[in-house]
């Protein structure tokens, strides 16, 4: 795999130590893949990090722009990275050459969260690739559970192909490609892997039936009172609405327009393996933005958790303390995930182990009471356990989320203000802050878009539908989207949305950017 | 070391210098880079390219947060970026195109160099004055009371009680004793002083409008950048001319209008005159600017300033650099009679400055010599 292998290997002293990291993680419940670490130096950590954690992916100078932000940030001491790892089986964990012991430690300590995280989440049982994509139950595993995520390897191929077209398309136009498909790269359908087959398509080939309109049976003089004429006139519509519908195409609105245009859009044969390597990067990366809270929440819980009652010695613990603090900083009061992520987690444990839940806790509304609530149950562990398998971001918050938590740890919401032309704090209204937080983390915090038709006013054209929840569309970048579309569909785009409160029509036609006002 | 991101990087940036070009162009005309921060902080934009995706319009955004403060309270910044939920996605976070980075101005000019890819400048003083200069950048234990360094000291403090056991956290009181006290500590530096003085000059005659001298101000900055970074102490002089000249300050060289007729040779007689009455040019770098529309007011005049540049002016400096702003009074004569007399002479710079975008081209005929 990567051609450090040979030369970033552990030193003996970092060896000793996962070692004993691993066995520690593992006694205290964690389940996790074999876990490969290696030591980088800060130039080579900045590659891999600005190729997403992989060291070989397909040439593209986005991954150069991120290499120079944090290239950049590193030379003016802005920041700097610690840990990254990789899920994979085995996973793949790299440490930044120089740091300091108690670093490495809380590093490797993290990182085995991480791993368990991937191995259990079910979110990530989607880059499962022995499954085809498909995995219909993600709660039930096998005993055995070894999957084959070899990513490295298929991002690595994916790298090779796409060189390979470069190298008879030539790299302005195969780049020029990508940033088309980029543009399209958030719209994916989550939970398209756990959602079983799609329906297949309806055979074109059959001709459209003669509609028998149902009449009651009636004696001829009868006839015209029993079944009217205008009645029947009216049934023969809502057949042929009916019959309308059906022909449709695509007969239910489509989430992943990727998968659409892969299927269904006029595409060279080069532009589709692109298209393809895009999607399938897409659907690796998405469980890491579902999970994000709760993901960057358990490797902080558990790396406090095994740093501070087993691994750390008590010269340690101060440098411990301090890093530890930097990571869960909260400033500009902007919502530092993994703050978040561990707080809750620790709320949730309280709440579980004091038996701070069910019928009799939520109906209780004596303040005293549910102040000093305890029944011992115990069972924080177990629950925690269970969370880390069966949510993501989204539910967590959905269900988990407490008045008490809101009012702890400071929460508010915020908006921006026109008169005051800027973001200010709204609300730290229980309900406001979980809607506005909920908002956020839907759908990875991208708009719901799906294809509607393809061949709108029976021209060939696409129709897409923005499903809108209360925020516009950007509108300089939607236009953009829909030339991207344009360059995949070759016919007009169009998409409804709704503009400022008024339902509206975007056309990019291939030549001209309009919109027109649908009436409501 | 190579590296595979080299080539991805690479053409990152030839995306920048070429088509992003607007963006460098934007913030160098708006002088947002000349809005410092604290004492001789500026904050540089790193260029980013963002890729457009189907998303949120900004205004009706809002989010959760985390912190004090009460319903109305301004959030600190913008509030972009650092959403859970963006994920490892790069450069997924919408609105931003340019992160902001605060740098020393001495980087700035050093980035300027790298970006413009100027030579660094041969240093023609003889005489090398030696600066002392204390600089700390140590800790050790003994010291004055003033120079304590708290924060080690209680860590010092805080270590020793921890590993003697007298350290509660029930009860965190940490008393330091004298040998946890850490003291901030110096070195003496020689720092070898090059000397070097900017003469600006600058035509403020009744054709040169509010947009050429903004050109002016924006540009003479940037010099004013690199030859700081090049030279510690370096001072500058400003002159404006129409049919007289004579010395102002800075605040004056940028806002005065004048108006009349233009001698330019009044200028270089003064800039002549400054150079004999305080900068020897065996101790001195002197590099003097000239701004103009390139109006003169007679060929004789001109024949004048070439006397004078060539028997006062060039055998003492490192260059001369003459900038021509483009007006729509001016006919622009001059800097085609200057190039005539100076051509080929390497200590002659000339530029011509159409408008705001050709400042970063001028920057770099001017400074891309080394001189």
């Amino acid at each position: 795999m990567s051609e450090f292998a040979l030369k970033t290997a552990l030193p003996a002293y970092l060896r000793e130590q996962q070692n004993r990291i691993q066995k520690l993680a593992v006694e205290a419940g964690l389940d996790v893949f074999p876990t490969v670490f290696e030591i980088l130096t800060y130039d080579q950590m900045n590659e891999i990090a600005a190729y997403g954690g992989f060291p070989n992916r397909y040439p593209h100078w986005r991954f150069g722009m991120e290499y120079e932000r944090l290239a950049k940030s590193y030379e003016y001491g802005l920041s700097k990275i610690y840990e990254m790892v990789i899920n994979n089986n085995p996973s793949y964990a790299y440490l930044l050459e120089g740091n300091s012991l108690v670093d490495q430690k809380l590093v490797m300590a993290h990182v085995y969260g991480h791993v368990d995280f991937f191995k259990h989440n079910y979110c990530f049982r989607q880059t499962d690739l022995d499954t085809g994509g498909r995995t219909v139950d993600p709660v039930r595993k096998p005993s055995s559970y070894d999957p084959n995520r070899r990513w490295i390897d298929k991002m690595a191929n994916h790298g090779s192909r796409i060189r390979r077209i470069v190298g008879r398309q030539g790299i302005n136009k195969v780049e020029e490609f990508i940033d088309h498909c980029l543009s399209l790269e958030n719209l994916i359908d989550l939970h398209s892997a756990f959602s079983g087959r799609r329906p297949k398509r309806p055979l074109d080939d059959e001709e459209p039936k003669v509609t028998e309109i149902p009449r009651l049976r009636a004696k001829e003089y009868m006839e015209s009172f029993i079944n009217p004429a205008e009645f029947l006139e009216k049934q023969k519509k809502k057949m042929e609405a009916e019959r309308d519908k059906t022909s449709k195409f695509p007969e239910h609105p489509e989430r992943d327009v990727l998968l659409f245009l892969l299927e269904h859009a006029p595409l060279e044969r080069w532009e589709h393996d692109v298209l393809e390597v895009i999607r399938e990067e897409a659907y690796y990366f998405a469980p890491q933005w579902q999970t994000k809270i709760m993901n960057e929440g358990w490797a902080t819980y558990w790396h406090s958790r095994l740093m501070t009652e087993k691994i750390l010695d008590a010269s340690e613990i101060i440098d411990y303390a301090d890093h530890a603090a930097g990571v869960l900083a909260t400033s500009n009061g902007r919502l530092n995930p993994y703050k978040l992520g561990v707080e809750l987690l620790r709320h949730i444990e309280e709440r579980w182990d004091r038996g701070q839940f069910g019928k009799e806790w939520e109906d209780c509304d004596d303040l005293e009471a549910k102040k000093n609530w305890n029944l011992r149950l115990g069972l924080g562990k177990k629950k925690i356990f269970e969370v880390r398998a069966l949510y993501n971001d989204v539910t967590f918050i959905d269900e988990f989320l407490t008045p008490d938590f809101v009012r702890e740890q400071k929460l508010f919401s915020f908006g921006w203000s026109n008169r005051n032309e800027r973001y200010e704090i709204e609300t730290r209204e229980f309900k406001a802050v979980k809607e506005k937080l909920l908002f956020q983390l839907t759908n990875g915090g991208n708009p719901f878009i799906y294809v509607e038709d393809a061949n709108h006013d029976n021209r060939g054209e696409l129709l897409l539908r923005h499903d809108h929840q209360g925020q516009d569309l950007r509108q300089d970048y939607a236009k953009e989207v829909m030339r991207s579309l344009n360059r995949m569909w070759k016919r007009p785009i169009n998409v409804t949305t709704i503009a400022e409160g008024k339902p509206v029509m975007l056309r990019y036609d291939g030549k001209e950017q309009t919109t027109r006002h649908l009436r409501a | 070391m190579s590296l595979k991101i080299d080539q991805d990087h690479s053409r990152f940036r030839g995306i920048v210098r070429g088509k992003i070009r607007q963006n460098l162009r934007k913030y160098v005309s708006q002088g947002e880079l000349i809005g410092r921060k604290g004492k001789d902080l500026v904050s540089i934009p790193i260029p980013q390219i963002d890729i457009p995706h189907f998303s949120f319009g900004d205004k009706q955004r809002g989010g959760a947060g985390q912190g004090d403060g009460d319903p109305g309270d301004p959030m600190g910044g913008g509030q972009d970026g650092d959403e859970p939920g963006d994920g490892k996605k790069a450069g997924s976070s919408p609105g931003e195109h340019a992160l902001e980075v605060d740098v020393t101005l001495d980087e700035l000019a050093a980035i300027l160099g790298e970006e413009l890819e100027l030579p660094d400048i041969r240093d023609k003083g003889k005489s090398k004055i030696i600066n002392a200069k204390d600089r700390y950048t140590s800790i050790r234990r003994v010291g004055p009371e003033s120079l304590r360094n708290f924060k080690r000291t209680y860590r010092e403090a805080l270590k020793r009680q921890i590993s003697t056991g007298t350290y509660s956290p029930d009860n965190p009181v940490v008393v330091p004793i004298p040998s946890d006290k850490r003291y901030r500590s110096w070195k003496t530096e020689a720092e070898p002083v090059a000397n070097a003085v900017i003469i600006y000059m600058m035509d403020v005659s009744g054709s040169m409008g509010d947009e050429q001298k903004e050109i002016v101000r924006i540009e003479s900055f940037w010099i004013d950048a690199w030859l700081q970074k090049q030279y510690k102490g370096l001072e500058s002089r400003y002159i404006i001319h129409d049919a007289v000249a004579r010395e102002v300050d800075r605040e004056t060289f940028f806002h005065t209008r004048e108006s009349g007729g233009t001698m330019i040779s009044s200028a270089y007689k003064l800039c002549a005159q400054l150079i004999d009455d305080h900068y020897p040019p065996e101790e001195w770098n002197i590099y003097p600017f000239h701004f103009s529309d390139g109006d003169n007011w007679s060929m004789d005049d001109t024949l004048l300033c070439v006397e004078i540049l060539k028997n006062k002016i060039l055998p003492r400096v490192n260059m001369f650099a003459y900038g021509q702003v483009e007006s729509p009074y001016g006919s622009g004569q001059f800097v085609k009679d200057v190039r005539e007399h100076f051509g080929r002479d390497g200590r002659v710079v000339t530029s011509e400055i159409r408008d705001k975008d050709a400042i970063i081209g001028s920057i770099k005929e001017f400074l891309g010599k080394g001189n």
